[in-house]
């Protein structure tokens, strides 16, 4: 009989926890969800209505489904929107070359200083990232201590120059998002079971063939990962183009900036906005239903 | 058995130089040095930053040129208004961020860990956009919103839209803490009667508070440096990276690479006490 009773208190308790268990998740998640709900989410529907309304900072602006400031906005500024994605491409490829071996190494010889290397790796990121872009702008300026030095040497002629030209706005986008490539390259690699590349040797696999088809395949899923991260962001900037750059590298980020902050033409900057944001999402998107979001957040 | 038997010959094996070494000697360099040619290419701007810090251009405003050794820029960091304003501005908008981010997104990171409910892969996929979409639509779209409701720029719009970037860094950094969390605990502090608020705050934070940590450090981090969304929402305030932005036109003042030399050396020391408190922490767990 006690035991009975017992199990009948068990039961209601077990109630009470299940419709807690229930609700809570939803408590938990609620006041961050809301969060992003009204300063993430809802804000993509406000720039998509600014983006087709009609007026001026002065006389107030209204909505008109004024489609054409996205066809306006496209004719005019199509060669920073390229040019955006060029740089973003070309830049994400380099720091894929420049770091995919120094992240190799650390990870199979890094040895007892693995955690320094690491360090190094990601120093930059302890420096902000308005300052890092000064400093080349120091290092690459012509009487700076790299070209200044190198003139004064008769090593290179007196009119060699770096700064704006998109060499330099693309090697700066480069150095900026290195450690989004470097980190997940890193830490596939890291991953890789090494009993995998011992069975490998066994089976006669030359030290070529032990990279390309097992050490480089395990490692995609990395590569990946870095390349969204580093993509993205490298398209969208526009800092280095403006501390680097010259009249000719204007990115798409650089006009963005300019229609909504100094211009006030909100409906333009936000038409662009919404275009970049558009060619950039459905690639996102695609890619993370072809890799599972779950992946790429791993790497983050 | 057999596994014993075929491994062993292997290690023999090993053990036994290879033919081949010789031939390859030189090319066994070229990683080590190539990596080292890398990594002094990732640290030389900040070289460069702590080198400007100490030159003596002699005027208010960092010359290209290296004009000699001094420390007066250090004796003289907090010369100027503006600057030291700014910095307190970020100082402001890190803390209370990263407080009210810390918070939320640790409240995601356990609802995603622990429950399963209808809309948990939607949320997930929200913050995955999140950290995926590029920071200038982020303030762009941010910007409309307020545009649209006459929101005044300032201070509270730049703290909203930092814990806004910040929520799922945090959510994810906490998330991959708790992933090993052992639940026995939280049933045994309940069968001793312990009721969950009690639970929560005397056994479950204590366990996760190093993943806790470590997301508020990384919203810190994120929120004192961010530039592209705060230019957007800031107005007419200015933060520590907008004022330095400001300045490239002007000419830059020599405290920037001071302060950015400071700040490099605090991140620093935390991320070495860091990894010194882990490897100290590391025996211990097994």
């Amino acid at each position: 009989m006690e035991q009975r009773v017992g199990a009948g208190v068990q039961l209601v308790d077990r109630r009470k926890t299940r419709l807690r268990r229930r609700l809570s998740p939803y408590l938990l998640i609620g006041p961050g969800g809301l969060w992003l709900l009204v300063f993430f989410l809802i804000p993509l529907f406000f720039m998509a209505s600014v983006s087709l309304q009609t007026g001026n900072l002065f006389e107030g602006f209204r909505f008109t489904w004024h489609f054409a400031n996205f066809s306006d906005a496209i004719t005019q500024y199509h060669v920073q929107f390229l040019r955006s994605l060029i740089y973003g491409s070309i830049a994400t490829v380099a720091t894929l070359i420049v770091s995919y071996p120094l992240a190799y190494w650390i990870a199979f010889h890094g040895g007892r200083h693995k955690t320094t290397y690491l360090l190094l790796m990601l120093l930059p990121f302890f420096v902000s990232f308005v300052i890092r872009t000064l400093a080349w702008q120091f290092i690459l300026s012509d009487q700076g201590i790299v070209l200044g030095t190198l003139k004064s040497w008769h090593l290179l002629p007196q009119n060699f120059h770096v700064l704006a030209t998109s060499t330099a706005v693309i090697a700066g986008i480069a150095y900026n998002f290195l450690p989004f490539m470097a980190l997940p390259v890193y830490v596939a690699l890291e991953r890789i079971d090494r009993s995998v590349l011992e069975a490998a040797k066994d089976l006669y696999a030359s030290n070529v063939k032990v990279f390309t088809k097992v050490t480089l395949p395990l490692s995609v899923p990395g590569v990946f990962a870095g390349v969204l991260l580093t993509f993205v962001p490298a398209t969208g900037d526009y800092l280095n183009a403006q501390i680097l750059g010259g009249t000719n590298t204007t990115m798409i980020g650089n006009i963005i900036q300019l229609k909504f902050l100094q211009d006030f033409d909100y409906p333009t900057a936000a038409a662009l906005s919404f275009i970049l944001m558009a060619a950039l999402v459905i690639g996102i998107v695609i890619y993370a239903r072809v890799l599972g979001t779950r992946q790429i957040e791993e790497y983050v | 058995m057999s596994v014993v038997a075929t491994t062993e010959p292997e290690i023999t094996r090993v053990e036994r130089p290879p033919a081949r070494r010789p031939r390859r000697r030189w090319t066994r360099f070229i990683l080590p040095v190539y990596s080292a040619i890398v990594l002094f290419y990732l640290v030389l701007p900040i070289l460069v930053m702590i080198l400007y810090g100490f030159n003596n251009s002699g005027f208010k405003r960092v010359s290209f040129r290296w004009l000699g050794f001094t420390t007066e820029w250090y004796r003289k960091l907090f010369a100027i208004p503006d600057l030291t304003n700014s910095l307190k501005n970020s100082l402001v908008v890190a803390t209370v961020s990263t407080l009210i981010a810390t918070a939320l997104g640790t409240m995601i990171a356990l609802a995603l860990v622990r429950y399963r409910f209808r809309g948990k892969s939607t949320s997930e996929f929200v913050m995955f956009l999140n950290i995926a979409a590029p920071e200038i639509v982020l303030g762009a779209s941010l910007l409309s919103l307020f545009v649209t409701f006459g929101v005044p720029r300032g201070l509270p719009t730049i703290i909203i839209a930092h814990v806004m970037f910040n929520i799922a860094f945090v959510a994810i950094t906490v998330r991959a803490r708790l992933a090993g969390f052992d639940r026995e605990v939280e049933e045994a502090a309940q069968d001793l009667g312990a009721t969950p608020w009690v639970t929560f705050w005397r056994v479950t934070f204590p366990i996760i508070f190093p993943g806790i940590l470590a997301g508020g450090l990384l919203a810190f981090a994120l929120s004192i440096d961010d530039f592209i969304i705060t230019n957007f929402v800031a107005g007419a305030t200015q933060t520590f990276p907008l004022w330095v932005y400001g300045t490239v036109k002007v000419g830059i003042p020599p405290q920037v690479f001071v302060m950015g030399t400071l700040i490099f050396t605090v991140g620093v020391i935390i991320a070495l006490v860091n990894v010194a408190t882990q490897r100290r922490k590391a025996p211990r767990a097994e």
